[in-house]
């Protein structure tokens, strides 16, 4: 075997604190090394055409490149190897950047470890094997879970794109938070006027399948062909003869319940449509509440359903969708106000979050677009708003910034100002985070032009006194305490992982961070992708995002989607395990404890049972292959010779060294 | 008021013990204010408490330890209670305090009085005698007639005792070796919240 060595300085990375000249010219003396040189970057284009010449001269039959980690130049290096006509898996990386130079300012010890990391990388490269990609079918379908804007607009651009969608969401209706906007920000145009267009495309796409009430329950599959058991909430009504005309909201009797779309602020039916909005715009009835349902009494609405749609004994459905993607877009949940009792948070009534405030300025909200105060219903002349409610706060387990609450905050105020004319409003805020495109002029434009009063300071309390809430807070820029008296006080509720983020994380194998939040493949390069191929993030799932962010992601999420499924056939990673038959005793282990399914025991014609390891599926993890009591399934390019190669390689080092 | 020079005037060694003595970040103030928006004396005070974390960022040692401030503080821990950064601010006082008294400053002298007071008194009786206090006190303070009127009062309401009370069983006794304890320590630096001042 004719074996060629190039040892990279990465700059200085890696030749300021390793002997890269010395690693190659040990290189040289390991066996079947025929060739081992030294280069400044050798993923640059000269180095690699360096690397492709010298294996066509010196016809070598594999390659060691000692540098970076694999995971950020493997592929370049494979790619390279293929173009000169070796077998991409017949070479081997040793990484002496991460693994040596950085870590070390030793350089006789660094040396040494590098020179015994290509020793170890040569060993195995000599034992390894020619290995082929297979290839498989891909479902042109992709799973959209979470039908908020990030959703709804991936949707429509995979749509767009020829694909088939299937979005799932949670709620009755698609829309997510923006629907419950009044305004949006820097331009204080209507919210639902221009997510409406988009929720109603998405309704009517004949692409795109609606799962309302619905709850992704397990996942299984791989990239190309993934299948998705989705539970479908039952509603009592049966959508397909529901028109959404309204006539049961307007005689249920059981009227109580407490509107979640309006934030609890209102009151609302037992059976109904949450906002004129809707999509789609079909009648759900609310099982707690229900008096049919609870109490077995009642069924006007059934009565009155002039189609017929009311039916009590509908129960939840479990259907699967084979999809070759997979989109999260779960977005957000607020944080929960109650936490800071300083603040009177669901003591006092006129101390409402933001988002029910938001709810109070809506022309389609409880009040009707007029701001009245929840405790009397009166017009309220002072509101103060206080930000970073839940956000850069790590006595509360949030230390970091919500991003987008200082843009919503100035919003409001203006809002306010607009709604009341003789209203005075105040904002206590820590520092103004406003770098969107014309954010800071908004900002700017709070203060101003509508006399927003801005004091930069921490509340440290609210209280009742004489009808007022006194909000006793600091200006630290004055140095001193400050108090205003408010008739309604908003908290600027910062932002958490949506409910169940992390669970649905374990069902997507894609991570997720300390808070719940799902983490990207790489948070520069690599920012919709997850480390599950065909899994795909976009919008605030992955972290706090604005409506533009989010809208932008989702349609970068599109663009990947749409990227990998325009491919009829994807290549299998032939990494994966092999089961040699002749040697497996049936014994069925491996099959428990793949984490993936990729094992099946198939009965031979003597009645006896082998493992087969199904191509597609398997992963690569190499579990199966430590639990085998008679090694008979081996990771194709980490067979048990070629990590013991390897090992007997540091062992050999290890006696050189300790005999000298 | 003066320019500060925030490399020459800057005292590492005192941001260092601060740091040291209370146990506390203090890199981790980001000035948001709570604490003085929550103080009970921040009207009293000659420097509010979020600038005198401010300072100790600095190293201003000077202005911290002779400002009035850290005499005034009731430790009432509002502070440390709204402190989004997790900092025990009213600890951070206290060392304060520690300090400015170990450096010989005591700008709230009545302050002082009143704690050395209260310490001669426990250690003498094995609990305070607040007649005597109130006594001595009145004479250090220079208005000896200032809280007169209060004493009719509370002698009614049996507030003031003629004869110190004596704590029951050994009480006395387990007092006395706390002060002997504290005044045969062998660390340097007195840990905080010892009877030094006793706050």
């Amino acid at each position: 075997m004719r074996i060629g060595v190039m040892v990279c300085h990465c700059g200085n990375n890696i030749a300021a604190t390793v002997d890269v000249e010395a690693v190659a010219a040990a290189a040289r003396e390991f066996p079947d090394v025929v060739y081992a040189t030294d280069h400044m970057y050798a993923c640059s284009d000269p180095g690699q055409k360096t690397l492709e010449q010298t294996i066509r001269d010196l016809k070598l039959d594999g390659v060691v490149v000692a540098s970076c980690s694999p995971r950020m130049h493997e592929l370049t290096f494979r790619r390279a190897v293929e173009r000169a006509g070796l077998n991409r898996y017949m070479f081997e990386m040793a990484n002496i950047r991460e693994h040596v130079a950085w870590i070390s300012l030793d350089r006789k010890r660094n040396t040494q470890k590098a020179t015994d990391l290509v020793r170890m990388a040569v060993e195995k490269l000599r034992v390894d094997r020619p290995l082929t990609a297979k290839s498989f079918d891909v479902q042109k379908r992709v799973l959209i879970v979470g039908g908020g804007v990030a959703g709804i607009q991936a949707a429509l651009d995979c749509a767009d794109g020829g694909l088939d969608v299937v979005l799932v969401e949670r709620k009755s209706s698609i829309g997510g938070i923006m629907s419950k906007l009044d305004k949006t920000f820097p331009t204080v145009d209507c919210s639902v006027c221009v997510l409406g267009p988009k929720m109603v495309d998405a309704g009517q796409n004949p692409r795109i399948t609606l799962h309302m009430l619905s709850e992704v329950e397990e996942v299984s599959g791989y990239v190309g062909n993934f299948e998705v058991k989705v539970r479908k909430h039952t509603t009592y009504v049966d959508w397909t003869k529901c028109t959404g005309c309204g006539a049961c909201e307007e005689k249920c009797p059981s009227r109580k319940v407490p509107d979640a779309f309006n934030e609890n602020v209102s009151l609302t039916t037992a059976i109904g449509i949450p906002f004129p909005q809707a999509t789609p715009k079909r009648a759900t009835i609310n099982a707690e509440h229900c008096l049919r349902l609870t109490k077995g009494k009642c069924g006007v609405c059934e009565k009155i359903c002039p189609t017929g749609a009311i039916d009590y004994d509908l129960k939840d459905e479990v259907v699967t969708e084979k999809v070759g993607a997979i989109i999260a877009a779960t977005g957000l949940n607020l944080f929960d106000h109650r936490k800071c009792g300083e603040y009177g948070a669901g003591r006092y009534p006129d101390v409402v979050t933001s988002l029910a405030y938001e709810r109070m300025l809506s022309a389609s909200g409880p009040t009707a677009g007029h701001i009245k105060r929840p405790s009397d219903g009166a017009e309220p002349k002072t509101v103060v708003f206080i930000a970073c409610v839940g956000s850069r706060d790590r006595s509360l387990g949030r230390p970091y910034c919500s991003n987008f609450c200082c843009m919503y905050t100035a919003k409001q105020a203006i809002l306010t100002r607009d709604h009341i004319p003789d209203s005075k409003a105040y904002v206590f805020y820590m520092d103004i985070r406003a770098n969107g495109k014309g954010y800071e002029e908004f900002v700017r434009r709070a203060q101003e032009e509508y006399g927003v009063e801005y004091v930069r300071g921490r509340v440290a309390q609210v209280y009742p006194k004489d009808g007022k809430l006194i909000v006793r807070g600091t200006d630290t820029l004055l140095g001193q305490q400050v108090e205003v008296p408010a008739d309604l006080v908003v908290l600027a509720v910062g932002v958490e992982a949506a409910k169940g983020a992390p669970e649905l994380a374990e069902k997507l194998r894609i991570s997720y961070d300390a808070y719940g939040f799902f983490m990207e493949s790489h948070p520069k390069l690599r920012p919709v992708e997850t480390n599950t191929v065909g899994v795909f993030l976009a919008g605030a799932c992955q972290g706090p995002k604005d409506i533009p962010a989010s809208v932008a992601q989702a349609s970068a999420a599109a663009g990947k989607v749409l990227a990998l499924l325009s491919k009829d056939k994807l290549e299998s990673d032939p990494q994966i395990a092999q089961v040699a038959t002749n040697r497996c005793i049936g014994c069925g282990k491996c099959e428990r404890t793949c984490p993936f399914g990729a094992i099946r025991m198939r009965e031979l014609r003597d009645g006896s049972k082998r493992a087969e390891v199904v191509e597609t599926v398997c992963q690569g993890c190499g579990i199966c292959s430590v639990t085998c009591p008679v090694r008979a399934i081996q990771l194709q390019h980490f067979t048990d010779s070629q990590l013991l190669a390897e090992v007997n390689a540091l062992c050999r080092i290890w006696d050189e060294t300790t005999e000298s | 008021m003066q320019t500060i020079n925030l490399a020459a005037d800057c005292d590492q060694a005192f941001m260092d013990a601060v740091a040291r003595e209370s146990g506390q970040d203090l890199k981790s103030c980001y000035q948001c204010g709570n604490c003085t928006a929550g103080c009970a004396y921040s009207q009293d005070y000659d420097i509010p408490v979020h600038q005198i974390m401010r300072l100790v960022q600095l190293g201003q040692k000077e202005r911290v330890l002779s400002c009035r401030s850290i005499w005034l503080c009731a430790t009432c821990q509002a502070c440390t209670t709204r402190c989004p950064n997790n900092i025990e601010v009213a600890t951070v006082m206290d060392v304060l305090r520690h300090m400015a008294r170990r450096a010989g400053k005591a700008p709230e002298r009545l302050v002082k009085s009143f704690t050395d007071g209260f310490l001669a008194s426990v250690a003498r009786h094995g609990r305070v005698f607040e007649a005597g206090l109130a006594a001595v006190f009145a004479l250090k303070s220079g208005k000896p007639l200032q809280d007169a009127g209060l004493g009719p009062a509370m002698l009614t309401r049996g507030k003031l005792a003629f004869l110190p009370h004596q704590p029951g069983g050994r009480g006395k006794e387990e007092v006395a070796e706390i002060f002997a304890r504290f005044e045969n320590r062998t660390d340097a630096a007195p840990a905080k919240k010892t009877g030094e001042d006793a706050q």
